[in-house]
C-alpha cells in the first residue's frame, strides 16, 4: 500500500525531499550564503506541497470569467493564499539573513560560519 | 456584544500601530509612545480578565467578514487574558530596568527602531496568544523571530552578531518544521481554524486513518516549536544571544519570547488535535525525556560559566526543560505546573538578567565572577534583588520557584510511575545544581574585598532601576505567596480551552 501510494503523490514526495535538502543544507552546511539558499528550498518545498495540494486536476482557478458558479469548476483558493502569504514571509526573512549575512562578511571577512565562530572568540569581540 | 470583547483586537492593533508610528518618531517620543500603549495593553487585558471571570466562558471574534470555517477569528478565555497581561508587565518592568542600557548600547539614531522591535514583539506575542487560526499563528511566529532577532543585533558590540545569525538559523528550522506541520494538517482536516480542525482530527481518529501523518504532524509542530524555545539538544544559540544583547532585550528574550511558542503549543495541543490524542501518542514521552536532560544538562553548563550573564542564561535552558518535562508528564496537573512555571520563571528569570546588569556596573562593567567579588555592597539594591531572584530560583519557600517545584512534583504522582520517579530524581538533583551555581555566585557578590573593584552605585541615581527592581521582587512574592488564586485562573482558563 505504501508502495502505490508512493508513485501516485509524485508531487508530495517530491516536495518532502526538497524539504529535506533544503533543512540539512541550513542545519549542517557551514557556508553563510549556501545555508540561506536551503532556507529558500525548504520554504519552496512546502509551498510546492500546499499547491500541489490545493490543485484538483481538470479544474480552473476560481475567477469567474463566463458565468460558471458551480464550485464543481474551481480549484480551492485557500492553499494558493496560504503560498502566497508565505512567500512574503519566507522574502522578509531572506532579505534579514542577507543583510546579517552582509554585515558579518564586512567585520570577519568571511563567510564561513565555523571561522567566524573561531575570530569572534579570539577577538574577545 | 459588550464593548470590553474588542480589546484583545484593540490591544494587538494598538502595539502594531505604535510600532509603525515609533518607525517616524525621536527616540524619546518612542520610548513615551511604546510605554503608553504597554500600560494600555496591561489595564485591558485585566478588564477583560476580570470581565471573563464574571462571564465563566471564552468568546470568539471574527475578524473580517468571513463567519467561520472561512475567515478568520481571535479567541479570548480567562488564560489568554491573563497571559497577556502578565506578558505586558514584565516587558514594561524589563523595559524600566532597562533604560540607561538601551541608551548606552544602541546608537542614538536607532534608539526609536529598539521600541519598534519592542512594539512588533509585544503585538506578535498577543496575537499568537489570542489568535484562532493556526496559520495566522505561523505568520506571527515569523514576525517574533525577527523582532527578537533585531532586539539581540541592535546592541552592535561583541557577539551579538554572530548570535543573532544563530538564532536566526535555529529560528528557521523551527518554524520551517511547524509550517510542514501545519500544512500536512490542513490536507488532513481542511481547515485552519482551530476548532474545525479539532473536530476533524476527533472524526479521523475514530475511524482509525491517517494515524501516522498525524503522529508525523504532531512530531513536526511539537519538535518545530522547541526548537524555536531552545529545549535542551536544541539551545547552541541561546548563551551568546541572551549574553551579549542588551538586558532589556536579555530579560524579555528569556522571559517571554520563548515562553509564546511554548504557549502556542500548548494550545495546539488542547485546542488543535485535543490532549487525550496528544497524551495517548509517544511523542509526550520524547519531550518529557528532553526537558528531563535539559534539567541536569542546562544546570551543569551554568555551573562551568565564570561569566554572570552567560551563567544566567544556561539557567534559562534549565528551566525551559521543567516546563517541557511538565508537558510531558501528560496530565492536566502537569499542564497546569508548566503554566505556572512559565509565569514564575519569567518574573524571576528577567529579575535576574536586570538585577546582574546593575552588577556588572558596579564592577567596571566586567562579567566574570571575580570582578564581581564584592558587587553587592557596592550596588545594594541590585545585589538584594540579585540573591532574592537566585533564592526563587533554587526553589526557597515564599518566592514563585517554590511553588512550581511543588506543583511538578504533586503533579508528577499522578503520571506514569516511571516519569514520577525520574520527575521526582531529576527535581531533587536539578535543585541542587541550581543552588549550587546560584549560591556560589551570591556568595562572591558578598565576599567583602581590599582596594577598588568599581564605582559605588548610589540608590539616587538609579531610581528607575530600583523601581523595577522593587516590583520584580513583588511579582515574585505575590506568585509566591498567593499561588492559589493563580492556579485557579490557570485551571478555569485550562478548562475554557477544551
Amino acid at each position: 500500500m505504501l508502495g502505490t501510494s508512493v508513485f501516485t503523490n509524485y508531487e508530495e514526495v517530491t516536495a518532502v525531499i526538497l524539504f529535506a535538502i533544503g533543512f540539512s543544507t541550513l542545519l549542517l552546511h557551514k557556508n553563510l550564503i549556501r545555508k540561506i539558499i536551503g532556507m529558500n528550498i525548504m520554504d519552496t518545498a512546502i509551498y510546492l506541497f500546499l499547491a500541489s495540494k490545493g490543485y484538483i486536476s481538470g479544474r480552473a482557478a476560481p475567477i469567474i470569467t463566463n458565468g460558471v458558479m458551480e464550485t464543481e469548476a474551481y480549484i480551492n483558493p485557500v492553499p494558493s493564499g496560504l503560498v502566497l502569504t508565505g512567500i512574503v514571509v519566507s522574502v522578509s526573512v531572506t532579505a534579514l539573513m542577507l543583510s546579517l549575512t552582509i554585515r558579518l562578511y564586512r567585520r570577519y571577512h568571511t563567510l564561513n560560519l565555523d571561522e567566524i565562530a573561531i575570530l569572534s572568540r579570539k577577538g574577545g569581540k | 456584544m459588550e464593548f470590553v470583547r474588542n480589546f484583545p483586537f484593540f490591544c494587538i492593533i494598538l502595539s502594531m500601530f505604535s510600532g509603525v508610528v515609533s518607525s517616524v518618531l525621536s527616540g524619546k517620543n518612542a520610548k513615551r509612545l511604546t510605554f503608553f500603549s504597554l500600560t494600555a495593553i496591561l489595564v485591558m487585558s485585566f478588564a477583560l480578565l476580570s470581565h471573563l471571570m464574571a462571564a465563566g466562558e471564552s468568546y470568539t471574534y471574527m475578524m473580517g467578514h468571513f463567519p467561520a470555517p472561512w475567515g478568520n477569528e481571535i479567541r479570548a478565555g480567562v488564560l489568554e487574558a491573563f497571559m497577556a497581561g502578565f506578558f505586558s508587565l514584565i516587558m514594561i518592568l524589563s523595559l524600566i530596568g532597562g533604560l540607561n542600557h538601551i541608551r548606552e548600547d544602541v546608537e542614538e539614531t536607532k534608539v526609536n527602531l529598539y521600541f519598534v522591535l519592542i512594539d512588533l514583539l509585544l503585538s506578535s506575542l498577543l496575537a499568537l496568544i489570542y489568535t484562532n487560526d493556526l496559520f495566522t499563528a505561523y505568520v506571527f511566529v515569523e514576525i517574533n523571530t525577527i523582532a527578537a532577532c533585531g532586539l539581540i543585533m541592535i546592541h552592535t558590540k561583541g557577539r551579538t552578531l554572530l548570535a543573532a545569525v544563530r538564532y536566526m538559523i535555529f529560528a528557521l528550522l523551527g518554524s520551517g518544521l511547524f509550517l510542514l506541520g501545519i500544512s500536512t494538517l490542513y490536507d488532513l482536516t481542511g481547515h485552519l481554524l482551530m476548532e474545525n480542525m479539532k473536530e476533524s482530527v476527533a472524526v479521523l481518529i475514530s475511524k482509525g486513518e491517517y494515524g501516522v501523518p498525524l503522529l508525523i504532524v504532531i512530531s513536526f509542530m511539537s519538535i518545530g516549536l522547541a526548537i524555536k524555545c531552545a529545549l535542551y539538544p536544541f539551545h547552541a544559540w541561546l548563551p551568546d544571544a541572551y549574553g551579549y544583547s542588551t538586558a532589556s532585550s536579555s530579560a524579555i528574550l528569556s522571559s517571554l519570547v520563548s515562553k509564546g511558542y511554548i504557549f502556542l503549543l500548548i494550545k495546539v495541543f488542547y485546542r488543535v488535535i485535543g490532549f487525550e490524542i496528544i497524551a495517548e501518542s509517544k511523542i509526550l514521552n520524547i519531550l518529557f525525556l528532553f526537558g528531563v536532560a535539559g534539567m541536569i544538562m542546562g544546570s551543569i553548563s551554568a555551573m562551568k560559566e565564570n561569566d554572570i550573564r552567560r551563567m544566567i542564561a544556561f539557567s534559562s535552558v534549565a528551566q525551559i526543560g521543567y516546563i517541557f518535562m511538565g508537558i510531558g508528564l501528560g496530565t492536566e496537573a502537569g499542564i497546569i505546573a508548566s503554566l505556572f512555571h512559565i509565569l514564575s520563571h519569567a518574573a524571576t528569570k528577567s529579575l535576574l538578567f536586570i538585577a546582574g546588569v546593575g552588577l556588572t556596573d558596579a564592577s567596571g562593567k566586567k562579567k566574570d565572577f571575580a570582578s564581581l567579588r564584592g558587587a553587592g555592597y557596592r550596588n545594594k539594591v541590585a545585589g538584594v534583588a540579585f540573591t532574592i531572584g537566585s533564592l526563587s530560583m533554587v526553589g526557597m519557600p515564599m518566592f514563585s520557584g517554590f511553588i512550581s517545584k511543588f506543583l511538578f512534583s504533586t503533579a508528577s504522582l499522578s503520571a506514569v510511575p516511571a516519569k514520577t520517579l525520574l520527575t521526582l530524581i531529576s527535581l531533587a538533583v536539578s535543585t541542587i545544581l541550581n543552588a549550587v551555581y546560584f549560591l556560589r555566585l551570591t556568595i562572591f557578590l558578598y565576599t567583602p574585598v581590599e582596594g577598588n573593584h568599581g564605582a559605588k552605585m548610589e540608590w539616587k541615581t538609579q531610581k528607575k532601576f530600583s523601581l523595577a527592581l522593587g516590583c520584580f521582587v513583588a511579582v515574585n512574592l505575590v506568585l509566591g505567596l498567593f499561588s492559589q488564586p493563580i492556579v485557579n485562573i490557570i485551571e478555569t482558563g485550562l478548562k475554557m480551552f477544551g
